[in-house]
């Protein structure tokens, strides 16, 4: 993992390792063959080296899907490639409706190992139509799983993860994590517990005035706004990152959030029924009682988001909005 | 016809009249979609098909799997949610899935994921097929299309078995499907036939050669089934005037071969019915399915 410089030259290594260890393994999507090698040029080279594996589609999202269910209930595995998680709408059906529910609608286990990259997020000026990070409509859907890709987690790790139980998932994928260096900033130290990434400064210097929680892709936001709260405000806590977001496993996030009394969820998604929602929720069921104080959000801006830079900018989560929702709960 | 074409054709009809049956003594819960009048597709393609195809079923499927696995004390089972329940009683009449034999009830859905069994099939079976059964009123959906189009790209060995039976629910044919279903898989250069499903030995002698074809390599094969629903579409909702219902069974299988088959079809007729009022019988003297994990 150290050997490779940005997230999505991981991620392209992680996929050749699972493809070359696998011949079980399908990946397909639109304009994934070489030498385009996909939108984002994730899949680069893997069709040279896996040609019968790796298998260019045409433009049809829902199609794609259930021909990786397909290959899934024959006993293969299938990685699809959205080339926008926008697209990801026209393949709900067969992640909803056939994938998630094949896994126990039949009255006995069925494994479908099937993988749906999704590249998310804004700001990139892309505009309404391939930007958005639509991760809450997957959240809580029977036998389905969510995860969310970090320049914290390994990816061949974690596709191995996703792979190997039995559960469709989506993996969603921040565009801006592609050209993001692996480790975002030196003056943190990560450690993971399971499949949560804890980032915060050295041990020797107490961390309890804040805990964010933050999906993968929000990591480097994240640490930008953490650095700034260190250094401007002498404010020093944590962030937690989990990898996967549904379900999600609530130990890590409460043993953090137990030591402080301020906690922020962000996401980069608009407010209503959101992922965001259901993890503070379940802190606030949780830390009901205790000295803790009110869990807060941290959300994208309820609105499409645009594409003129200034525009877009205001919509999403940035690393001030981080650092306002942190000072905000210290009033 | 032979005896055991013949039994299996009454042996759907009656298990699909006992369903009925079963609906108006308000014994079964939920919905069920009976298959009468469509029994001869199922029943000539049973030799066609090989343990390892994968078969796709739909909405209207009970034929699909008698006709796979005789077994109409477990589908019974499945639909009441008894003790032997073919999927636990999770599925009901319209998900069941046994080995390589599958179904599920929404439109159009099952056409891309049997396509990715005919690419594993394809990659690591060469001579086995998938088939998938749709109706007329698939083709409304998009799924269809992407599917037929990348099964026709890749020459995949599919199977699209269409019973075409002039109703879509409630919509006559004519109101929901313009142009024909020739012409659409003609645009994909998919491999068209069209069957009427009267006499299953006729229906064989169409099918054979097409079919070796798709198992050979040939790609996609799209058959229109000419076949007629008897029935309502799932209980009582049948919008149609019983002359035209009349005029369907005046023409369907049973009534012909009644009237044609003499002593044969009477005997045969009867020991399929006793066989369903015994599977009826067994299978609602049965105790509650109970939750498998």
């Amino acid at each position: 993992m150290t050997a490779h410089r940005r997230v999505g030259d991981a991620l392209n290594a992680a996929l050749g390792t699972l493809l070359a260890e696998d011949p079980a393994l399908y990946l397909l999507g639109e304009d994934i063959a070489d030498p385009y090698g996909g939108a984002f040029g994730i899949t680069r080279g893997l069709s040279t080296r896996f040609p019968r594996q790796v298998i260019t589609t045409p433009i049809s999202e829902a199609g794609i899907v259930g021909v990786a269910n397909g290959l899934a209930l024959a006993g293969d595995k299938a990685i699809v490639e959205m080339m926008f998680a926008d697209f990801v709408a026209l393949a709900f059906d067969q992640i909803v409706n056939f994938a998630a529910k094949s896994t126990t609608m039949y009255g006995h286990p069925v494994p479908m190992p099937v993988v749906v990259r999704c590249p998310t997020g804004g700001n990139r000026g892309y505009g309404p139509t391939h930007s958005q990070s639509p991760q809450k409509h997957f959240i809580g859907v029977p036998g389905l799983d969510v995860y969310e890709l970090s320049p914290l987690h390994d990816p061949v790790a974690l596709l191995r993860e996703l792979l190997g139980s039995g559960r469709p998932s989506l993996l969603f994928e921040d565009k801006t994590l592609y050209a993001a260096p692996l480790r975002p900033d030196d003056l943190f130290r990560v450690t993971h517990h399971g499949f949560t990434a804890h980032v915060r400064v050295d041990d020797d210097i107490p961390a309890d005035d804040y805990l964010i929680v933050a999906p993968g892709g929000l990591t480097g936001r994240a640490t930008v706004a953490m650095r700034s709260l260190l250094l401007r405000y002498e404010l020093s806590g944590r962030l937690l990152v989990p990898a996967r977001l549904h379900p999600l496993d609530l130990d890590p996030l409460l043993e953090a959030a137990t030591s402080t009394s301020r906690v922020v969820v962000v996401e980069d998604g608009p407010p209503g029924a959101a992922w965001g929602t259901e993890v503070a929720y379940r802190l606030q069921r949780a830390l009901w009682g205790t000295s803790s104080g009110p869990v807060r959000l941290c959300q994208a801006a309820d609105g499409v988001i645009p594409t003129a830079a200034h525009l877009e900018r205001e919509v999403l989560v940035q690393a001030e909005t981080i650092v306002r929702a942190v000072l905000e709960a210290h009033r | 016809m032979n005896d055991d074409d013949l039994r299996l054709l009454l042996l759907i009809r009656h298990f699909e009249t006992a369903l009925l049956d079963l609906f108006a003594q308000g014994l079964l819960s939920g919905t069920t979609h009976t298959c009468l009048g469509q029994e001869p597709v199922p029943v000539a393609l049973r030799p066609l098909l090989h343990p390892d195809d994968f078969v796709f079923s739909n909405h209207r499927g009970h034929g699909h799997y008698l006709a796979r696995f005789g077994d109409p004390a477990g589908l019974l089972a499945e639909i009441m949610g008894r003790e032997g329940a073919v999927c636990g009683g999770v599925g009901g009449s319209q998900h069941l899935k046994r080995g390589r034999y599958l179904s599920t009830g929404v439109q159009g859905e099952s056409l891309p994921v049997a396509a990715g069994t005919a690419l594993h099939l394809a990659h690591h079976e060469p001579g086995r097929l998938a088939c998938v059964h749709i109706g007329d009123g698939t083709w409304g959906e998009g799924a269809v299309y992407e599917a037929l189009n990348m099964a026709a790209l890749w020459r995949l060995p599919l199977l699209v078995a269409v019973e075409h039976n002039g109703i879509a629910q409630s919509t006559p044919t004519a109101a929901q499907l313009a142009g024909t279903i020739a012409a659409r898989a003609d645009a994909f250069g998919a491999a068209y036939l069209y069957v009427p499903a009267d006499d299953v030995t006729d229906m064989r002698d169409l099918l054979d050669k097409p079919l070796t074809r798709v198992r050979d390599g040939g790609g996609p094969l799209v058959v229109e089934f000419a076949t007629r629903r008897l029935g309502p579409h799932s209980k009582g909702d049948d919008p149609r005037s019983t002359v035209e219902v009349d005029q369907l069974r005046a023409a369907d299988w049973h009534t012909r071969y009644a009237a044609t088959l003499g002593p044969r079809f009477t005997d045969l007729d009867a020991e399929q019915r006793d066989r369903i009022a015994a599977v009826v019988r067994d299978v609602t003297g049965r105790a509650p399915v109970r939750e498998r994990r």
